[in-house]
């Protein structure tokens, strides 16, 4: 939840005051070309990012509230793992903090597909592995809110299939879920969508109804066309 | 403050310095070899040995453990796994205590290994205890280590980093007495010394190499030291920030 949210990064206003809300339970996807605002917003909800000015509640709380810092989990678009350690060492390292147990480190390498590679050196990992590893931290104490700030990117179409499908699950067992992406097609796997542009929302609502406003049965032509039908209004 | 995010913390310093043996070759390498050739150099003068090479093997491990400290903390930070850390559970305190242990413990390694060497190989005499030199060496990689974790907090790259030990740690070690007595130096320079938190870690070694024991002043020192440590680690905890532009 969200209400005139204004942040500045380098001199220069990224979000002019935004207001949204997310529902819990749900993937949302929040897509727009690079420059959108995307991360800002990602960090803002994150509680670490200075805001200039406007509220958000996440949980029922402030966020970046210390109480909610068991409870949310951030994923940076660069894998914020140790690149000196092995993947479980990562996992345990994370874990302690978290407080939780040896048994789940093994659940979340299974649930990222890293079994094969856990004992490995993360810096000898590729791209699309390391930051599996990465997201695999951010499951480890069961989040109820998980901010993904571009976990496909560089990853070939299989595995961004099977990543979709487990943010689908996690959804299914009460995570929300907030997944940004600048590829369109991605919007599909959403049952929300929140399209940024410029800092700005120019869309806020279901891929059904993206579909039906724009009559456009592809999402990447109906964000052109939405984007086409704003620009003749204004 | 949670005790097991702090030894979490440790362990995991400890880890990342295992992956890296050439580094912990390098800290207790490096020492060795330049007392060796201390001893070398002051060949015809022993005193001059004894009155250098003591106080130098307890101030090396504050040079070794500045230097590593900032460039990991560097690390931490550009990584960006610093800000997972700080979107965690995790107090500041945590994390600092933890690098705190994790290089106490590699400087009591390194202190034992560059005396023990120093003290019966080389031939090394000081006045008082070498146990207390060695005590001294692990307080004095402490101050070293909180100094390397304030100085990363202003480096942006890794060359900004190496940079700050010829620009912080050098001038302290000029003028804290161990080449030049202070009481030689120009007044404004040994005023300065005085503001400077190497002289006082000189000043309790030097105590015991050639008086033979820390006495009363050489206690302040100590805690002077001691104070100066957690000065810089509670500045290095403003720097740490959970919200950033």
């Amino acid at each position: 939840m969200i209400e005139g949210l204004e942040v500045d990064r380098g001199g220069r206003r990224v979000l002019p005051g935004i207001s949204l809300s997310i529902s819990a339970g749900t993937v949302t996807g929040l897509l727009g070309p690079s420059g959108s605002g995307k991360t800002t917003l990602i960090r803002a909800i994150a509680g670490v990012q200075i805001v200039a000015g406007g509220a958000i509640t996440v949980l029922g709380r402030p966020a970046g509230d210390p109480a909610l810092r068991p409870r949310v989990s951030y994923v940076t678009q660069a894998p914020s793992v140790y690149g000196d350690l092995t993947v479980r060492e990562n996992l345990r390292y994370f874990g302690r903090i978290l407080r939780v147990g040896e048994e789940r480190l093994e659940e979340v390498i299974a649930t990222v597909g890293l079994d094969d590679h856990a004992g490995q050196v993360v810096n000898t990992l590729s791209g699309g592995q390391r930051s599996r590893a990465s997201l695999a931290a951010a499951l480890l104490n069961r989040p109820e809110l998980l901010l993904l700030d571009e976990p496909t990117v560089g990853l070939d179409p299989v595995l961004r299939a099977s990543l979709w499908e487990m943010f689908g699950e996690l959804a299914a067992q009460g995570t929300t879920l907030l997944v940004s992406s600048h590829v369109m097609d991605e919007a599909a796997h959403c049952e929300g969508l929140l399209l940024l542009r410029e800092g700005r929302i120019v869309f806020d609502g279901t891929p059904d109804l993206l579909r039906e406003r724009t009559g456009s049965a592809d999402l990447s032509a109906a964000f052109l066309r939405l984007i086409e039908s704003r620009e003749r209004g204004a | 403050m949670s005790l097991q995010s702090t030894m979490a913390t440790a362990a995991r310093v400890l880890e990342q310095l295992r992956r890296d043996p050439r580094t912990i070759a390098l800290v207790i390498a490096v020492p060795l070899v330049l007392i060796a050739l201390l001893k070398w150099v002051f060949d015809g003068q022993p005193q001059t040995f004894d009155r250098i090479g003591g106080p130098l093997v307890g101030i090396f491990p504050l040079i070794s453990m500045f230097l590593v400290t900032s460039i990991t903390m560097l690390r931490e930070r550009v990584t960006g796994t610093l800000e997972r850390l700080m979107t965690m559970p995790l107090t500041k305190l945590d994390l600092l205590a933890g690098y705190g242990v994790a290089f106490a413990a590699l400087a009591t390694v390194q202190g034992v290994i560059v005396g023990a060497v120093s003290f019966l190989l080389l031939g090394l005499d000081v006045a008082g205890s070498e146990l207390a030199v060695i005590a001294l060496a692990v307080l004095n990689a402490v101050l070293g280590m909180a100094l390397g974790l304030l100085a990363s907090a202003f480096a942006r790259t890794e060359f900004q980093a190496v940079q700050f030990m010829p620009a912080l740690i050098l001038p302290q070690l000029l003028l804290c007495g161990l080449f030049v007595p202070r009481e030689q130096m120009a007044p404004t320079l040994e005023t300065l010394s005085w503001a400077l938190p190497m002289t006082y870690a000189y000043e309790a070694l030097e105590r015991v190499s050639t008086v033979g024991e820390l006495g009363a002043r050489g206690a302040l020192y100590t805690v002077i030291v001691a104070g100066a440590a957690l000065l810089s680690l509670a500045l290095a905890a403003l720097t740490l920030r959970r919200r950033t532009p």
